[in-house]
């Protein structure tokens, strides 16, 4: 049975104003918020920026953002019907739309 | 521009490559170890949460000859025996070293605890407990790197070129991520260690950073290709239900430790009905189990996600949560009780057999060009036998690492390498296409295409599909870069992992074309059944834009018959 998340997403650069973009995002039970991001990218906007690596199995630790204000991995979190609110983590740099910069200091260019 | 001079630079940053920058460092070299994604994180070595198989000899007496014997029998007579060789051999320093650093295999009795994984001759596969090997292997490996002063590591950077000074590798040419400014690494040698192609399949065990990257440069560098049509599928990934948080390859340490039993749709065992019986224990090899349950999907008999069943009912409770540990919980919040339900599972691929042609030293046709772990091709033959593909990343990664470095000795400074980048750099800058199309579903229709006309069972009518519409793509993907270029450019990205993925493709659909029959991973349903001629490699190369294939004799060695 198909339902719908509504994903309100924090987007833009740093140093710019960012912006809220919304998408209905249709979705079987079970899926992850991270289906829901790739799912935008695959139908609607390709320029979407969010990171990461393995791909659901939690594995990388690259999909850390916020969910409605809480910190959590977007590959071990379900979507649900109705709103959810996804930015960025609210004390990293940011980089674009949902990237931040995560990686170690001395682990960056 | 930014330009960064070392003795060695390493481009991947999993265990291969990882182990690579160890040992240049050991050999007093200092180098830069890079990754698309974080270091220690990407790739497949964090992933893999199940054995490895080395000659140590602690459960069983053993030795590397044994274990080489039954890695050339998996391989089905194409493995370039000097690499299996290497992988054997060296995999028993390997994993010993790892055991110094404390990675913590699981021991009992004093001694370390190995099980007997298929396609083996004895109990020879150690292993980290409750699916960590992967991760503790990873987390091993970044904590040695941490330790080397002479290791550089940056993060968020994606080699996009070799850059090349009279036909020998100088460095590479990278993209920043996060600004999108070119960066030029020169060094006077060079490591690929970007493993495999996995992402090429939409149903896949691996990284999204698994898109042949390593292979493409390489290629586009001058060096060969071999063994590109074998692409191995891993039988019983999971399917359903929707499992989050989990690597999908989980079932396989549970059936070696409970069996399990795999059953069709109508809740049957079928297995035996392809030549191996199963009986609930785990005795079908992953061709064999790939196949069947392939073949019963499509005689209408799958499970209801187009799969098999996976069974645990059987096993007492108490059972279940000794074997599985922690993972009975977080199977809790994925709502699975195994002693109520059977999973559904079904093929995905998992590993590439085929890779970047390199001698026993790792050094590819390439001068100064060196490859390690997966990206290298020949070891495996035809068919990789379980628990060897983390051996290989470290004893060719610490292979790679200690030859590298000596190269460098000898070579001295690079120097810089900006003219000789030109042609990469005038390609970053370009402004992209207006009216680009969506470079994110090209991504998935490439996925879809592989999958289902290039996937484990081939006719020649698929796979003329298939190169059809590879080089319709190849044309719609055109010569330009989408996008800008600047920060975090994700389709950018894209276009620029398209470039590659599409060029892999058609490297693993022409091989797969030209052999016309069966054998290992590379199944043939127009030409079923192993033929004596075709015992021989497949080597791809790129010339002006066009791939073009040449059959090779197997590279032999007398070592067995040395050792027996």
């Amino acid at each position: 049975m198909t339902q719908t998340a509504h994903l309100v997403v924090t987007r833009g650069t740093s140093g710019d104003d960012t912006h809220i973009e919304s998408y209905d995002v249709p979705f079987e039970p079970g899926q992850s918020v991270l289906d829901g991001l790739r799912w935008i990218r695959t139908h609607h906007d390709p320029s979407l920026a969010f990171r990461f690596s393995c791909i659901s199995a939690n594995a990388c630790k690259e999909c850390m953002m916020l969910l409605d204000g809480k910190v959590i991995y977007a590959c071990t979190e379900r979507l649900t019907d109705g709103e959810m609110r996804v930015e960025p983590l609210a004390n990293k740099t940011l980089i674009r739309d949902l990237v931040t910069e995560i990686a170690p200091p001395d682990e960056r260019l | 521009m930014r330009q960064i001079e070392t003795d060695v630079v390493v481009i991947g940053a999993g265990g291969a490559g990882m182990a690579a920058a160890i040992a240049a460092s050991e050999a007093g070299k200092r180098s830069i170890l890079i990754d698309r994604s974080l270091i220690g994180r990407g790739g497949a070595t964090v992933m893999a949460q199940m054995t490895v198989a080395a000659a140590v000899g602690e459960q069983t007496e053993d030795h590397w000859t044994h274990h080489l014997k039954d890695t050339l029998a998996a391989g089905r007579g194409l493995c370039d025996e000097r690499l299996a060789r290497l992988l054997c051999e060296e995999g028993v320093t390997a994993i010993r070293k790892l055991q110094e650093w404390k990675v913590g295999w699981a021991a009992e009795d004093g001694h370390l605890k190995q099980v007997q994984a298929p396609g083996h001759d004895r109990p020879r596969c150690v292993y980290v407990d409750f699916l960590n090997t992967g991760p503790a292997v990873s987390k091993t490996l970044r904590t040695q790197v941490i330790r080397h002063d002479r290791i550089r590591r940056v993060g968020d950077l994606y080699a996009l070129d070799i850059v090349l000074r009279d036909g020998a590798a100088v460095g590479v040419l990278c993209v920043h991520l996060h600004t999108g400014e070119p960066v030029l690494i020169s060094a006077p040698a060079t490591i690929i260690a970007t493993g495999g192609l996995t992402r090429l399949y939409r149903r896949n065990s691996a990284s999204l950073n698994m898109s042949g990257d390593g292979y493409a440069m390489a290629l586009r560098a001058g060096a060969s290709l071999i063994d590109m049509e074998f692409v191995q599928f891993f039988p019983i990934g999971h399917l359903a239900p929707r499992l989050i948080g989990m690597d999908p390859i989980m079932w396989d340490p549970f059936r070696y430790k409970l069996g399990g039993r795999l059953l069709n749709g109508n809740r049957e065992e079928f297995t035996q009905n392809y030549g191996v019986a199963d009986g609930g224990r785990y005795q079908i090899t992953r061709d064999q189990a790939t196949y069947a349950i392939t073949k019963e999907v499509e005689a209408g008999r799958g499970s209801p996600a187009g799969g098999a069943y996976l069974s645990f009912e059987h096993v007492p409770e108490a059972e279940l949560r000794k074997a599985f540990g922690p993972i009975i919980d977080k199977l809790a919040k994925n709502g699975i009780d195994l002693t109520k339900t059977a999973v559904e599972v079904a093929p995905i691929a998992h590993y590439h057999m085929g890779g970047v042609r390199v001698g026993v030293d790792m050094e590819t046709e390439v001068p100064n060009l060196y490859c390690a772990g997966e990206a290298v091709g020949g070891a495996n033959g035809a068919n990789r036998l379980s628990g060897n593909a983390i051996t290989e990343a470290l004893a060719f990664g610490f292979v790679a690492g200690r030859n590298a470095a000596a190269r460098a000795a000898d070579t001295g400074p690079a120097g810089d390498i900006a003219a000789d980048a030109a042609e990469g750099l005038a390609l970053l800058q370009a402004d992209g296409p207006t009216d680009a199309p969506n470079s994110a579903a090209l991504v998935t229709a490439l996925q879809a295409l592989m999958q289902d006309y290039v996937g484990p069972f081939r006719t020649a009518e698929k796979l003329a599909h298939a190169l059809a519409e590879l080089r319709r793509m190849k044309a719609e993907l055109g010569d330009t870069p989408y996008g800008s270029g600047g920060t975090y450019d994700s389709e950018r990205l894209d276009w620029f992992d398209l470039r590659t993925m599409l060029v892999i493709a058609e490297a693993v659909t022409l091989s797969a074309q030209a052999r016309t029959e069966s054998r290992g991973a590379h199944q043939r349903e127009d030409h079923p059944g192993l033929e004596a001629a075709w015992e021989v490699n497949q080597v791809i190369r790129l010339a002006e834009g066009t791939l073009s294939l040449e059959r090779l004799p197997v590279i032999r060695e007398t070592v067995l018959e040395a050792a027996s």
